[in-house]
């Protein structure tokens, strides 16, 4: 029996010198995600490997040049990407409130032909899954966004976007942790705490959880 | 905890670093520790430590300390130009300061960052297993700050390497800082650009812009073209080209974002991210293409320079 489309080989890249970038695919695909999340935790079992990071649909892996190479790490990779996945346990489920008023909001529901009430009514819809952690402490990659809201991101990025801001972009959706630069469309805000410097691990969502925002009254 | 040394003046910027926290990237904390990790070893091992000690990461301009208590300094990588009291001093040499005595630099001169190690190794805020200062996170090293006047530095008062002033290490095994060629593997994306892009970023000179800090440098050079769809965002290293719509490439530092989705066309090798470190807004620089093999070979060869400073 062929094995399912999403138990595919592994493409190796190298990343220089001490680490490379295994691609499981390259859909925003939950299983996809899944696998990457589970094969960066086997991968951090092992002696050679200083640490791994899962992405959308792949894993980079940080390894010690002394004990293994692109070669010799790649082959155990594909080795273990061809395993059939274990079954995932559901990641945490964060209930999120938002005050939607951002400044995008009203630029969003016209952009995409619907009210904002409509608006607030899709992206509270589903349940979200945590695709990755990164770009910046405390940030999420959440999706996938309904199409309804898919948009580009804006032309020109913000120098500085509040932290606390939900954003959209194409079809993700997260909350910026801290003020830092950005080109997604700010739609409301939330008061959770995302970036927790003294917790370890410093985030709180971790990747494979899920979020559900709800609409919050706006106090003040 | 012993003080030993007061800051006077901070200079422009100057942070503790170690080798950062590479297990937090996980959590998209960057990795931070100190950008030349070469001259931080060597200010290391020449101040009697470990490599993993804290140092002092001195960026375009050092600080002026006084000795509160004797005690034994290196300072390595760019050369700043330190004075003692006043006289000049070797850099990548171990030196003895007796109380008092103080520690000014009078200028750049080759560089962009310079290390100082103190024997014992600088006590820091530890933070997600690192002492390293993260300014992004507000966390680590000085109070996640960077130095500033009336600060005190002190060091494990548990700790007493034998005390060895005068050593050395040889100029011959020293990065060639000068040299503005930084060796690079091809990245993953590397086909996104088309065959005269490929070559112009494997032979062109490029500018370091005024957009330049610990977690990248924007570069500024002849214009890339490139092709592809938007990429999912996966993780990133230090040492990564990457290529945003611009054109304008970004080489990541060691505070990078752990995350991205533009495409990386290359990835400088480890033995030429020392040489990538002490780049200034106004430098230029070339990419080298070279195979993991090469890269090897500079690896270990940089490791036994650092080898012959450790202790007998």
């Amino acid at each position: 029996m062929p094995p399912p489309r999403s138990i595919q080989k592994a493409r190796i890249h190298p990343l220089g010198d001490t680490a490379l970038l295994a691609e499981l695919g390259s859909r925003l695909d939950t299983a996809l995600n899944t696998r990457a999340i589970g094969l960066a935790a086997a991968l951090r079992k092992r002696r050679d490997v200083r640490q791994a990071v899962a992405g959308y649909s792949s894993v980079t892996v940080h390894f010690d040049p002394d004990q293994a190479t692109h070669e010799s790490l790649g082959a155990a990779i594909k080795r273990l990407a061809a395993k059939r996945p274990k079954m995932a346990i559901p990641g945490r489920l964060h209930r999120i409130p938002v005050v939607y008023d951002g400044p995008d909001l009203d630029d969003v529901a016209r952009a995409v032909g619907l009210s904002v009430d409509a608006v607030v009514a899709v992206h509270t819809r589903p349940i979200y899954r945590v695709f990755l952690v990164g770009f910046v402490p405390g940030w999420a990659y959440l999706g996938p966004l309904p199409e309804e809201l898919e948009l580009p991101r804006r032309d020109v990025p913000r120098m500085r976007v509040p932290a606390g801001s939900v954003a959209i972009a194409a079809r993700q959706t997260g909350i910026y942790p801290l003020p830092v630069p950005g080109g997604w469309h700010l739609i409301g805000r939330s008061s959770v705490k995302l970036f927790l410097p003294d917790s370890d691990p410093p985030c709180l969502f971790r990747a494979g959880d899920r979020v559900k925002f709800f609409a919050a009254r706006k106090t003040q | 905890m012993k003080p030993v040394l007061q800051v006077v003046s901070p200079g422009l910027l100057t942070t503790i670093q170690d080798l950062g926290r590479p297990a937090a990237i996980a959590a998209g904390v960057p990795p931070g520790g100190a950008m030349d990790r070469f001259a931080h070893r060597a200010a290391n091992l020449l101040a009697g430590n470990s490599p993993q000690d804290a140092t002092l990461e001195c960026t375009m301009s050092g600080p002026h300390l006084v000795a509160e208590e004797p005690c034994l300094v290196a300072i390595t990588g760019a050369d700043f130009q330190p004075r003692i009291n006043g006289a000049p001093a070797p850099t990548w040499t171990s030196l003895f300061l007796s109380r008092g005595d103080r520690l000014s630099f009078e200028g750049r001169r080759i560089g962009a960052r310079a290390y100082i190690a103190v024997g014992g190794g600088f006590e820091a805020d530890r933070w997600l297993g690192s002492r390293s200062t993260s300014l992004i996170a507000g966390r680590g090293g000085m109070q996640g700050r960077a130095l500033a006047r009336g600060d005190v530095l002190s060091v494990s008062a548990e700790r007493s390497a034998p005390v060895v002033a005068g050593r050395q290490l040889p100029s011959g095994l020293r990065p060639a800082y000068a040299e503005g060629a930084l060796h690079a593997m091809p990245g993953p994306h590397v086909r996104r650009l088309d065959a005269e892009s490929r070559k112009l970023l494997f032979s062109a000179e490029f500018t370091v812009t005024r957009d330049d800090d610990r977690m990248g440098y924007r570069l500024d050079g002849p214009q890339l073209s490139m092709s592809g769809d938007e990429l999912l965002s996966f993780g990133l290293v230090a040492g990564a080209i990457q290529m945003p719509r611009s054109g304008q490439p970004i080489l990541l530092m060691a505070d990078h974002q752990t995350a991205g989705g533009y495409p990386v066309v290359a990835v400088v090798i480890s033995a030429s991210m020392p040489i990538a470190a002490q780049l200034a807004p106004g430098d230029t620089v070339r990419f080298t293409q070279t195979t993991a093999a090469e890269a090897s070979r500079r690896r270990l060869a940089l490791s036994s320079a650092l080898a012959t400073l450790s202790a007998p």
